[in-house]
């Protein structure tokens, strides 16, 4: 927004001026959309193929994901749709191959290309919603912390190092576990989708948390905040109004790439048995359930949905690759 | 520096007395200790009689410091799962697992640390560009896809190795190693190429970034300018200067190669603790994940203050760094 300087003169008529620019920045789709066409991110997306896979491939997954119900040939999971008789079929490929079943079937007769996409769909919800867990938790405490400084920024600080030195995974298994204990377990595998989330939210919060941190710690020293403060504007909502779209920036590139990592995390603790139960299988679960059958030469049932996991966490990884060199202003 | 280190050391136990509360927290109040050792037909009055012979029905504190004391010890109780004593379990399954994270470890440094300073002396190489792509598909594909991958090609369609437990051990009446049969050492290449190819393709970005970053600084232009040969710039100058990072961080790795051998392990089935702490979350084996957590906490509150201390020592800037801002 560009907020004009009132002259001495013609203050009325420039002030005025301001205000309509606001109301039309404010009101207009189409202002915000041009913008952004005109910006150095989609420039640089513009110009970079491997962005532009990378993206259209985690758009493509994240899609058929949502629509697994129209998308997918069959309902893996209604026993109505599914004949036993159609068990352990190899992908189309192969010789004894079926062309109903894309890439082949399981030991319940279920088709693996369906299982998938309903499992995708699992392991992204659980992955974004981690996400936006992990960020709630540490970018209100960054910001705190690197705003009012001193005794509660030691606390914080003192905290997310502590929490630093052992492995997100590892209090994952912990959160996991004590859950476990704590929860009778009929609940437990009601409440495990829940469960995964505050596991691996809460294993991912100290990284928005310093980079915020160390973020906000120079952007409360600049002008624009001496200015909001001078003409009285409340802590929280210079915080909030202010500091935070400013700081915004590297917790994209830190959310993306914790996207594809809470996807990993999850699907490492599904397929260890102590994440998303076999009733509604994410793509860990799926590999796990494959698992026992890959000694008996039937490797489909473990390696296809293996493969959609890889496929799905390099892309993102490479979005996350590139919008981190596109954003960092060293590298232009 | 005695003041640093001092620091330093309080600051560990802090961690560890907190790692050690939380670990005691869990053992006391998920589900009741009681009923976990118990069968179903103890009468109430035993139970109290075994509560009271516990002393769980002292003030907390108190039951938190004889625990800690306990711990120190090396004695953290009975397993509910297994009926043995925790520390016993312990014993008998960390050779497993320090055998298995040593050897990761060292292939991790031994491959990484060539890659990182191959790819970024050539950076725009074919085989750099090669290792680098190779490198993003080592950080995407998780730890036990890995392993599944090398089970299916070396365990199932060619047979070439085997793909569950240590082998043959011998058993040195305190240590059991796999070092020394054949099939010991067999079975060791699965899961520590599995174990080791994360860490790798992490080692060699981080190496890659820091000799990229020595290179562009004066004194390496300075030492061309001099006229001294580029291998021995390479080598003693950009490689020694960037390796002060690559040694803190490594170290840090280290502690998390115990952490994903929890993965490596189960997938592996191979006898170690992290099998056995995974068995523990399946089970609600309070004890054993109690324990689990303070040995391993403690591993990592040694390696960090070790990696501190290294830090202090190594770069001398930091000495005056800290001592400006009181860390």
């Amino acid at each position: 927004m560009t907020l004009g300087v009132p002259g001495p003169t013609d203050m009325n008529s420039k002030s005025n001026q301001t205000y309509e620019v606001a109301a039309k920045e404010r009101t207009g789709l189409a202002d915000v959309l041009r913008r952004f066409f005109d910006s150095d991110l989609w420039f640089s997306f513009r110009h970079s193929p491997v962005a532009i896979i990378s993206m259209a491939v985690s758009i493509l997954i994240v899609f058929s994901a949502i629509f697994a119900h129209w998308i997918a040939p069959t309902n893996p999971f209604d026993l109505a749709q599914i004949d036993l008789l159609d068990s352990e079929i190899p992908p189309v490929w192969l010789p004894d191959g079926d062309s109903r079943f894309l890439l082949g079937t399981d030991d319940q007769g279920r088709d693996i290309f369906s299982t998938i996409l309903y499992g995708s769909r699992v392991s992204l919800l659980v992955g974004f919603a981690s996400v936006v867990f992990a960020m709630a938790i540490g970018i209100p405490l960054g910001l705190i912390s690197g705003y009012y400084g001193g005794y509660v920024d030691a606390v914080i600080m003192r905290i997310a190092d502590v929490q630093l030195s052992f492995p997100a995974i590892l209090i994952a298994f912990l959160i996991d576990g004590v859950a476990r204990g704590v929860l009778p377990r009929a609940v437990h595998d009601e409440m495990a989708l829940y469960v995964l989330v505050f596991a691996i939210g809460i294993s991912g919060w100290v990284q928005y948390a310093r980079t915020v941190r160390g973020s906000t710690m120079v952007e409360k020293n600049k002008e624009y905040v001496q200015a909001a403060r001078v003409i009285g504007i409340r802590r929280g909502t210079i915080l909030v109004r202010h500091i935070l779209p400013n700081v915004l920036g590297p917790v994209l590139v830190i959310a993306t790439i914790h996207l594809a990592l809470a996807i990993i995390t999850e699907a490492t603790l599904s397929f260890l048995g102590v994440g998303v139960p076999v009733t509604s299988p994410s793509l860990g679960t799926l590999i796990r359930v494959g698992y026992d059958f890959l000694f008996s030469g039937v490797w489909w049932i473990t390696i296809m949905p293996g493969v959609a996991l890889i496929i799905l966490v390099l892309a993102i990884n490479m979005v996350g690759d590139w919008l981190r060199d596109a954003l960092n202003p060293k590298l232009r | 520096m005695i003041s640093f280190i001092a620091g330093r050391f309080a600051q560990s136990i802090v961690v560890m007395l907190t790692v050690g509360l939380i670990a005691f927290a869990m053992f006391r109040f998920v589900g009741d200790p009681i009923n976990n050792m118990v069968g179903q037909d103890t009468t109430a009055e035993q139970r109290e009689q075994l509560r009271e012979r516990l002393g769980l029905n002292d003030p907390f504190y108190v039951q938190y410091a004889r625990f800690a004391l306990n711990a120190v010890q090396g004695e953290f109780g009975q397993s509910y799962f297994h009926r043995r004593p925790v520390s016993e379990l312990l014993v008998e399954r960390m050779p497993a697992t320090l055998e298995l994270s040593l050897i990761g470890a060292v292939l991790a440094l031994v491959v990484g640390v060539p890659a990182g300073v191959y790819t970024a002396l050539n950076r725009n190489g074919i085989l750099s560009n090669l290792i680098m792509s190779g490198s993003l598909l080592g950080v995407s594909i998780p730890t036990f896809l890995i392993g599944i991958i090398l089970i299916l090609v070396f365990g199932v369609v060619w047979r070439v190795l085997p793909t569950f437990g240590r082998g043959d051990v011998v058993d040195l009446g305190w240590w059991t190693t796999g070092f020394l049969t054949a099939s010991g050492l067999k079975s060791l290449i699965l899961p520590s190429v599995t174990l080791a190819l994360f860490q790798l393709t992490l080692i060699m970005r981080l190496v890659r970034a820091e000799m990229l970053e020595v290179l562009r600084t004066d004194f390496i232009k300075f030492a061309k300018a001099r006229g001294i040969l580029t291998r021995s710039i390479h080598f003693s100058h950009a490689l020694k200067n960037s390796l002060v990072p690559v040694i803190t961080i490594t170290g840090l790795q280290l502690g998390s190669i115990i952490a994903f051998a929890i993965i490596t392990e189960t997938v592996f089935q191979w006898p170690g603790m992290g099998l056995l702490f995974i068995q523990a979350v399946l089970e609600v084996d309070i004890p054993v994940m109690a324990a689990y957590l303070v040995v391993i906490g403690f591993v990592f509150v040694f390696i960090n203050f070790i990696v501190d201390i290294l830090y202090f020592v190594v770069d001398p800037r930091l000495r005056a760094d800290r001592a400006g801002s009181g860390h």
